[in-house]
């Protein structure tokens, strides 16, 4: 066993534990968007980083990919973690802001303003695809192509791999654009809709009669009578 | 080659060839590393062969072909020995001269390098300023050497490091050693490598496999420091494999070097074969049972391969992709081993290390800072090259003395070190002595040893944005921070070089910084930072000016200036001449203009007006 502290607790884990595993353990949210259950930890979104070590010597770690060390003192809500946290929930929304679970983090952790230029992509490259595809459906369909900013995921020279079998796990895993909410003004990238209890959504009558991605959603649960 | 079984026929060996070795020979060396053959070296060897087979002179004169010297600004250049007369820029045509008169044991006068106060001519390459503020250990040798013959190699002593591990010492004895001198890890964090090997010798997972790797994926623009070493001493780099293996228990080596040096490529594969030949590398090292073989892994040219976890997944054959540490590579490296890397110059250091004591090698540099450390110097001054110096040498030194100073008029404002992950450092801080943790603590890092000199032309915001850009290309893009964010702080640093930016913007540039150095997990994107932290805090003036002046101090940022030619023009068409667009325009004799609309800012007519008539507002 591994004694630790997160936050001041004191906690004892079995070795090969991750500091996200021994938060999580104590109660402690940390959110994640790569991070899934049953894949190979990556820490490719950054956004569980937590507080490591002390004085001039603390750092920022991902907590997924973090093994539990004895002694180590952990603090996942310091006020450098979320001063990175919210930056890096920033970015997300500057790149993919049609995300439900981008605008919902948004939301959480009150980011309010996106300063950066506005793109429009589809995926964050988490990766948990390519790992559901290589660990679980023992395909190796899909991989990273490229580095820097032309990487991408897909198949090889985006020719139509002869082992995928279409299994759709890639798809029932990604975090982020699984849920695509089409509602949101452009211009507005910062919603914050869909967990926040006033929704832009409620005033604007043509939604009435569309199909929404976004159920069950906050906003419409209420509008009902 | 006659393959050696036993310490003691090394031993007969190298004496033999250290008699042979007759110093007092005339030879005329030949630097043709890269550097030397792109400026023309190859031709300067075919005119020398021919002046001495013309000219009878087989038995009298010798030839050389060495590696780079490091004094890459003077190339094609020769050296005479053993007057050891320096010919700077040396024209094919004036080889056969050089050649009768080394054969007759004269200096050719006009063709010395002349020195710049005095304007006398400089007899002896050790005179000249840029060698004498030197201190010369791995790339010392470098001249004395052909690179593809191990008997020059050893006939200076080499493998001598490795015979005396053999003979009396175990695997102990080489750490305490390394200890001692106190060296650190040359490849820009600076680990201390002796606990490196400390680590590593005691590393093992069942196996019985263990890695030595040699990091020779340099990759930093303007640093050539590591190419030049294995091109011009590959079997300082073998040696001190061998004696790292020999200490860590190893039991496979492998140099991994870019694609992008085919000639250290070659003269490594060359090397690695006559120490195979020799009994030195292989089944049997010198007949002491010892086991262990060096292989070459190239690299695809990925500047992130440079990062220890990102090169093991090379190495493996996967995607070049740094992991989390730990498990550091010293426990779990290729394939699981435990594996030690270390930079080349740390490598090439260590035979020097045993060979002339550890002391030695400690009694150079600072506390905590020992030896020697060699940068590759670049960029707006006099004498471009490698400069090998101890540390704790203050940047002033380097620049001002062994550099020579400012090309131009323009006053020196700041030096990068570091590569594109370093930072600038001001030239009001130019008494800094270079040490790892002097540079850390004024912003920048140490890295592999670049150092690139800037003046006033250059601006730092475009700086920055050049790093930057190179930076957002080479992370690899696994982490979603340095992936995004050095591609939006070049977004930031475009728009403000572009005159667009905003106070706000400025603001945002700077928390982005810091958070993309809090939360990326390799040293690329950890440091990717630095050139917009470090030009910020010192030259903070130059964003403002560009933000709210709309004007680039410098005189670089095309969108914010305008070039014009002033009451200075004689009117000699010079400039008309030259100019791409064909936009300027004037009379001979007459003051010319310059067509705004036209004008591509290109900045040619500034570089050929011998009057100062084109302005740059």
């Amino acid at each position: 066993m591994i004694d630790l502290a997160v936050n001041g607790l004191n906690v004892s884990v079995e070795k090969g534990t991750t500091v996200l595993g021994a938060a999580e353990f104590l109660g402690f949210p940390i959110p994640t968007l790569c991070h899934m259950e049953g894949l190979t930890p990556y820490g490719a979104c950054r956004l569980c980083v937590v507080e490591i070590g002390e004085g001039p010597g603390a750092k920022l770690v991902t907590s997924c990919t973090y093994p539990a060390e004895p002694g180590l003192k952990v603090r996942t809500a310091s006020a450098r973690v979320i001063r990175a946290r919210k930056m890096i929930i920033e970015l997300l929304l500057a790149s993919c802001p049609q995300s439900k679970t981008i605008q919902d983090l948004a939301s959480k952790y009150e980011v309010t303003q996106q300063r950066f230029r506005q793109e429009y992509e589809e995926c964050i490259l988490c990766g948990r695809c390519v790992h559901m595809c290589q660990e679980q459906m023992m395909a190796k369909a899909i991989g990273f192509r490229g580095r820097g900013q032309s990487r991408s995921i897909g198949t090889p020279f985006d020719v139509p791999s002869e082992v995928c079998r279409q299994c759709g796990g890639c798809m029932y895993v990604c975090p982020a654009c699984s849920l695509r909410c089409t509602y949101t003004e452009p211009e507005k990238a910062v919603c914050g809709g869909c967990a926040n209890l006033s929704p832009p959504c409620l005033e604007k009558d043509p939604f009435d009669d569309m199909m929404c991605y976004m159920d069950p959603c906050v906003a419409c649960e209420i509008k009902k009578p | 080659m006659e393959r050696l079984t036993s310490v003691d026929s090394f031993n007969t060996l190298q004496d033999r060839l250290r008699k042979q070795s007759d110093a007092g020979v005339t030879t005329i060396v030949i630097p043709a590393g890269t550097c030397g053959i792109a400026s023309g070296a190859a031709e300067l060897i075919h005119e020398a062969q021919r002046a001495i087979l013309t000219g009878n002179l087989a038995g009298r004169v010798r030839l050389r072909i060495t590696g780079c010297h490091g004094f890459c600004q003077m190339e094609p250049s020769i050296l005479v020995e053993p007057v050891r007369a320096f010919y700077p820029r040396v024209n094919p045509k004036d080889m056969e001269r050089i050649v009768r008169a080394a054969a007759r044991g004269e200096v050719l006068r006009d063709l010395l390098p002349v020195d710049p106060s005095t304007g006398q001519p400089i007899e002896r390459q050790d005179a000249l300023g840029f060698f004498t503020k030197q201190v010369r250990g791995v790339l010392s040798q470098n001249e004395k050497i052909d690179p593809t013959r191990i008997e020059d190699y050893i006939g200076q002593g080499g493998y001598g490091a490795l015979a005396a591990v053999l003979s009396h010492a175990d695997a102990g004895w080489v750490i305490e050693q390394i200890k001692k001198s106190g060296i650190r890890g040359r490849g820009g964090a600076g680990f201390p490598t002796g606990k490196k090997w400390e680590l590593a010798s005691k590393a093992g997972n069942g196996t019985g496999k263990k890695f030595i790797v040699c990091n020779a994926d340099e990759g930093d623009p303007g640093a050539y420091m590591d190419r030049s070493v294995l091109e011009g001493n590959p079997h300082a780099i073998i040696e001190g494999m061998i004696i790292a293996a020999i200490a860590i228990g190893a039991t496979n080596g492998i140099i991994y070097v870019r694609t992008e040096y085919p000639l250290a490529i070659k003269h490594s594969l060359i090397a690695l074969r006559q120490a195979r030949r020799m009994g030195l590398l292989g089944d049997n090292i010198l007949g002491s049972g010892i086991k262990f073989d060096i292989d070459i892994v190239r690299g695809a040219g990925a500047f992130v391969c440079g990062e220890e976890t990102a090169m093991i997944k090379s190495i493996e054959g996967r995607m070049g992709e740094p992991r989390q540490r730990p498990p550091y590579p010293i426990a779990k490296g290729i394939f699981g081993s435990p594996t030690c890397i270390n930079n080349v110059e740390t490598l090439a250091n260590v035979p020097l290390i045993i060979r002339h004591g550890a002391d030695a090698f400690a009694a150079i540099g600072l506390e905590g800072n020992r030896g020697t450390k060699i940068f590759s110097l670049v960029g707006k001054i006099r004498n471009t090259g490698l400069v090998e110096v101890p540390l704790g040498t203050p940047i002033k030194e380097v620049v001002h003395e062994i550099g020579g100073g400012p090309v131009g008029k323009a006053r020196i404002k700041a030096v990068q070190t570091g590569g594109p992950s370093g930072g600038c450092i001001p030239a009001s801080l130019f008494d800094l002595p270079i040490s790892y943790d002097s540079l850390t603590k004024a912003g920048s890092i140490m890295g592999s040893g670049g150092m690139i000199v800037m003046d006033e032309n250059t601006c730092m915001v475009d700086v920055a944005r050049y790093f930057m850009n190179f930076l957002k290309d080479e992370s690899c893009g696994k982490c979603f921070t340095c992936r995004k964010g050095t591609q939006r702080m070049y977004e930031i640093l475009d728009d403000i070089s572009k005159g667009n930016g905003t106070l706000e913007q400025l603001d945002l540039l700077e928390q982005l910084a810091h958070a993309v150095k809090d939360t990326t997990m390799c040293g690329l994107g950890q440091t990717a930072s630095n050139p917009v932290l470090s030009t910020l805090r010192y030259f903070r003036d130059e964003y403002i000016s560009h933000i709210e002046k709309r004007r680039c101090p410098a005189g670089v940022c095309k969108e914010l200036i305008t070039y014009s030619i002033n009451e200075n023009c004689t009117g000699c068409q010079r400039c008309a001449k030259v100019c791409p667009p064909r936009a300027i325009t004037g009379e001979r004799k007459e003051r010319h203009v310059i067509d705004a609309a036209k004008c591509i800012k290109c900045g040619t007519c500034r570089g050929v007006c011998k009057f100062e008539a084109v302005a740059v507002v």
